[in-house]
């Protein structure tokens, strides 16, 4: 196992190329559920543990149903194309059970994450992270890693936001851009910032 | 069932990205050259539409308890066929776009309108749905579009002009490449949603100003 390339990997999800900031994904969760520190780093947590949980179980699935050598020996004959639908279909119902079982097991932290759980479902950053998976052929460990310190990134991304859209109410703005747009502007301006990670060359 | 009614609130009053604040991963990160606005756009219209008129169809025989699992495997149908489209006859389109071709099945403004409209309504009027809201969607893209690529490379009609390089209005030296980058496309979209919503809260004041001089 090559620990420098989970490192790699790791700081390049956490920083260099942030889920929200440089590669937009799940910008409707981190815009929808900012207004306070407190459901934000709820969320953050929420879909850190989705995001690793659902690269786990869709690596296996991917590779010995999927587009397995075993069942297709021939790789035209694979079951690639279906890869989105049985994707979806695996986030969506592990979320649904992730629900179930915290409701029975763990009740403070299920009310704690109250309606956000099942709008992970619908978080492309989770989509997303199994998709890029497959993409650049990560092993099962480095499909782990990415997706634990993509969600990571995600939750450093909407604290970050959050934290200065709770500022933000005191502000006075032009009219035009009360409420949503501001809070845009913002999170441009922080991804700026995180623009400056991208001379981070790790590694060579 | 009131088509100009159904248009105009797709295009304007309702438009699904700059009022619902709909589906904003797809419009900021794509959003870099009017090619890639054009085909993503109809791409999702494409994929809103018949989702729309299936749901629709379907709407008396799935039950309301595991409806969102159903739309997902609707939508996920029909996003894989247009993903296969692409990668088969517009392969620089599909490799510009890249992954936001599967992430459409996420997109919330599909599965908003399936739960809030197809769900209730006929198939003709879902039908109609899908096209302006889909139309609403792509007109915000080309605007984003049009926006970042002219502040950010200096050119316009990126990848369809101009034997695909578009044409140069200005020297590329004198352009803002930060427009290109993550935080253009931030800022491209707050002001077009603030321009968007000066503009309603304006025809709000002369309406109510037109009813009291009435």
């Amino acid at each position: 196992m090559d620990v420098q390339k989970l490192i790699t990997i790791a700081l390049g999800a956490i920083l260099i190329n942030n889920f929200i900031f440089s590669q937009f994904l799940g910008i409707c969760p981190f815009m929808g559920v900012s207004k306070s520190s407190e459901t934000a780093v709820g969320m953050g947590l929420a879909v850190t543990f989705v995001m690793g949980l659902a690269s786990a179980v869709c690596y296996p699935i991917n590779k010995y149903i999927l587009v397995s050598e075993v069942i297709f020996p021939n790789a035209v004959d694979n079951l690639k194309f279906m890869q989105t639908i049985v994707f979806i279909l695996v986030i969506a119902s592990l979320v649904q059970f992730i629900e179930m079982f915290l409701q029975k097991t763990m009740p403070s932290l299920y009310t704690a994450l109250g309606v956000y759980l099942p709008l992970i479902t619908t978080n492309c950053a989770v989509l997303g992270v199994v998709l890029q998976n497959v993409q650049n052929d990560y092993s099962f460990i480095e499909s782990v890693v990415y997706g634990v310190t993509g969600g990571l990134g995600f939750l450093l991304a909407i604290y970050l936001f959050s934290a200065i859209r709770e500022k933000l109410q005191f502000s006075e703005n032009p009219k035009s851009f009360d409420g949503f747009p501001i809070a845009l502007v913002t999170a441009g301006l922080l991804a700026l910032c995180f623009g400056g990670f991208s001379g981070l060359n790790i590694f060579g | 069932m009131d088509f100009k009614k159904q248009l105009k609130e797709g295009l304007i009053t309702q438009n699904p990205v700059t009022v619902q604040l709909l589906g904003m991963c797809s419009t900021m990160a794509i959003t870099t050259s009017l090619f890639n606005g054009l085909g993503m756009g109809l791409s999702v219209l494409v994929i809103l539409t018949m989702s729309n008129i299936f749901i629709s169809a379907l709407r008396k025989v799935i039950p309301s308890k595991i409806r969102i699992a159903c739309f997902i495997v609707v939508i996920a149908t029909f996003v894989t066929v247009v993903d296969l489209f692409l990668q088969a006859y517009l392969e620089e389109l599909a490799a510009n776009l890249g992954v936001f071709i599967p992430l459409i099945v996420v997109n919330c403004i599909i599965l908003a309108r399936a739960e809030s409209f197809c769900y209730k309504n006929s198939v003709p009027a879902a039908a109609v749905d899908g096209i302006c809201q889909g139309l609403g969607y792509t007109l915000v893209l080309v605007i984003m579009c049009l926006i970042r690529e002219f502040i950010g490379k200096g050119s316009f009609g990126g990848g369809i002009l101009n034997g695909g390089k578009g044409i140069q209005i200005f020297p590329a030296e004198f352009a803002v490449g930060g427009m290109a980058l993550p935080v253009g496309g931030f800022l491209t979209l707050a002001c077009v949603i603030a321009a968007m919503q000066y503009f309603l809260n304006r025809s709000k004041k002369g309406t109510k100003k037109e009813e009291v001089a009435g």
